[in-house]
């Protein structure tokens, strides 16, 4: 390739990137170039929220709940704790509570302020979770907010919402549903969805869940 | 600070936007944007809540429409220069034209998941009683500083009962300064949606929101 193509080829990469991802290249270029950050490391830090750190773990503190009273009684009473056995712990995830939704009370996490979630038991959160119609309504609507969701609760039912303005991080446990007496936490914890553990969803029906698997 | 970041209660941005199967990250810079973001803040050149009080204090038209990766690239752009780690004109041409200065620590590959499982846990030791218990009546100030706050603006001068002490925690608005961590007592408060919104309230709906001390009195 000739010079000339080289710098063709560059101007053409350049003229498809937006300003954002020029903007961050510039940024990851110049720390790197200071030696304050370690590319490796990124890489590193993605790779462990991309693979590691994500709902499964969450599904998996959700199922042993279900599965065993005492663990259930242990994470309503200190859930860093109680989540630490099972090896999760550490960033935005360090002062955790376990809130129950019961037959008669909702549950529902959301960040006004920020995009504060517990990281260390369902991942990285999503964008609608970071977005402002989910942060300006579900304190003010959460019915209607639940409705977008596909989710239409008994007009009875207590609905509690958690903000989480400091570094307390909240986990929902989804109620247990029906007809999966006696299932292993592991089958247990494949009911558990990502929303459940917001409160923005159920866990999943064991029927519909077998029909689609 | 009452900035765009404060949104509970405000309205109208429309419908949730929903996606199936959504990915942690829809584009490759948001992984860079992410992950040097996490890794700037590693160097422990500022605070968490210094972090948040740089994002929630774009000018609020530039926060309502970026996207939050841009956000937090924005973000950690204020807090490069302002704390001297590199210029205006650095970040413009994305090469270096300053020396660089001492950082307490680089993150390095090897510590990334020692450090992710460590975390940065903000609860101190206690050294006053907490003034309020479960159980206590108490109000939420009126109050609109301009510095970091975490008291949203929806949640200000409302009665609210005491729920959970959670025990002493940075706070969150010096701490975000540069003045310390002036740890206060955290409590868990409750609140009714009527309380909050008035007669038009879900009647059904109630709001936790945790609060530090310095934000509440004894109804």
């Amino acid at each position: 390739m000739s010079d000339h193509d080289r710098d063709h080829v560059h101007d053409h990469d350049h003229s498809e990137l937006s300003e954002i991802e020029l903007r961050v290249r510039a940024l990851e270029t110049l720390l790197t170039e200071k030696g304050y950050i370690d590319p490796p490391a990124l890489d590193a830090l993605i790779e462990t929220y991309e693979t590691k750190i994500g709902p499964k773990n969450g599904a998996r503190v959700v199922a042993k709940a279900w599965a065993d009273p005492d663990y259930r009684a242990r994470l309503l009473e200190d859930a860093t704790a109680a989540i630490a056995e099972l090896g999760f712990t550490g960033r935005q995830g360090e002062h955790m509570v376990a809130v129950e939704n019961t037959q008669t009370t909702h549950n529902m996490v959301v960040c006004t302020l920020c995009s504060c979630y517990p990281w260390t038991v369902l991942g990285l959160p999503p964008v609608w979770y970071k977005s402002a119609p989910y942060r300006s309504r579900a304190v003010r609507d959460p019915r209607g907010v639940l409705a977008e969701f596909g989710l239409k609760l008994p007009e009875e039912t207590e609905i509690r919402v958690w903000d989480s303005t400091a570094e307390v991080r909240y986990l929902v446990i989804p109620r247990r549903p029906e007809g999966t007496e006696g299932w292993s936490e592991e089958r247990l914890s494949g009911l558990v969805s990502r929303n459940s553990m917001i409160g923005t969803g159920l866990a999943h029906d064991p029927g519909t869940r077998e029909d689609a698997a | 600070m009452n900035g765009a970041q404060d949104l509970g209660g405000q309205m109208g941005f429309g419908p949730i936007e929903l996606e199936e199967n959504e990915p942690n990250f829809h584009a490759n810079w948001e992984e860079r944007a992410f992950a040097v973001t996490l890794a700037m803040g590693a160097t422990g050149s500022w605070t968490l809540d210094a972090s948040r009080f740089a994002r929630e204090s774009l000018p609020p038209a530039t926060y309502l429409s970026s996207s939050y990766y841009e956000i937090w690239t924005r973000g950690l752009e204020k807090l490069l220069v302002a704390n001297g780690l590199a210029t205006d004109e650095e970040l413009r041409q994305g090469r270096i034209l300053q020396p660089a200065r001492p950082v307490r620590r680089v993150l390095t590959a090897d510590a990334v998941a020692g450090t992710l499982a460590k975390g940065a846990p903000v609860e101190r030791e206690a050294h006053q009683a907490a003034r309020f218990r479960v159980g206590d009546k108490v109000r939420s100030k009126r109050i609109h500083p301009e510095h970091h706050t975490r008291l949203p603006r929806y949640a200000r001068d409302v009665p609210g009962t005491i729920e959970a002490v959670h025990g002493v925690h940075v706070f969150p608005d010096t701490n975000a300064h540069g003045k310390g961590e002036q740890p206060a007592w955290l409590y868990g408060v409750l609140f009714k949606g009527t309380d909050i919104w008035g007669p038009d309230s879900d009647p059904k709906l109630s709001l936790r929101i945790d609060l530090w001390e310095p934000y509440l009195d004894l109804a």
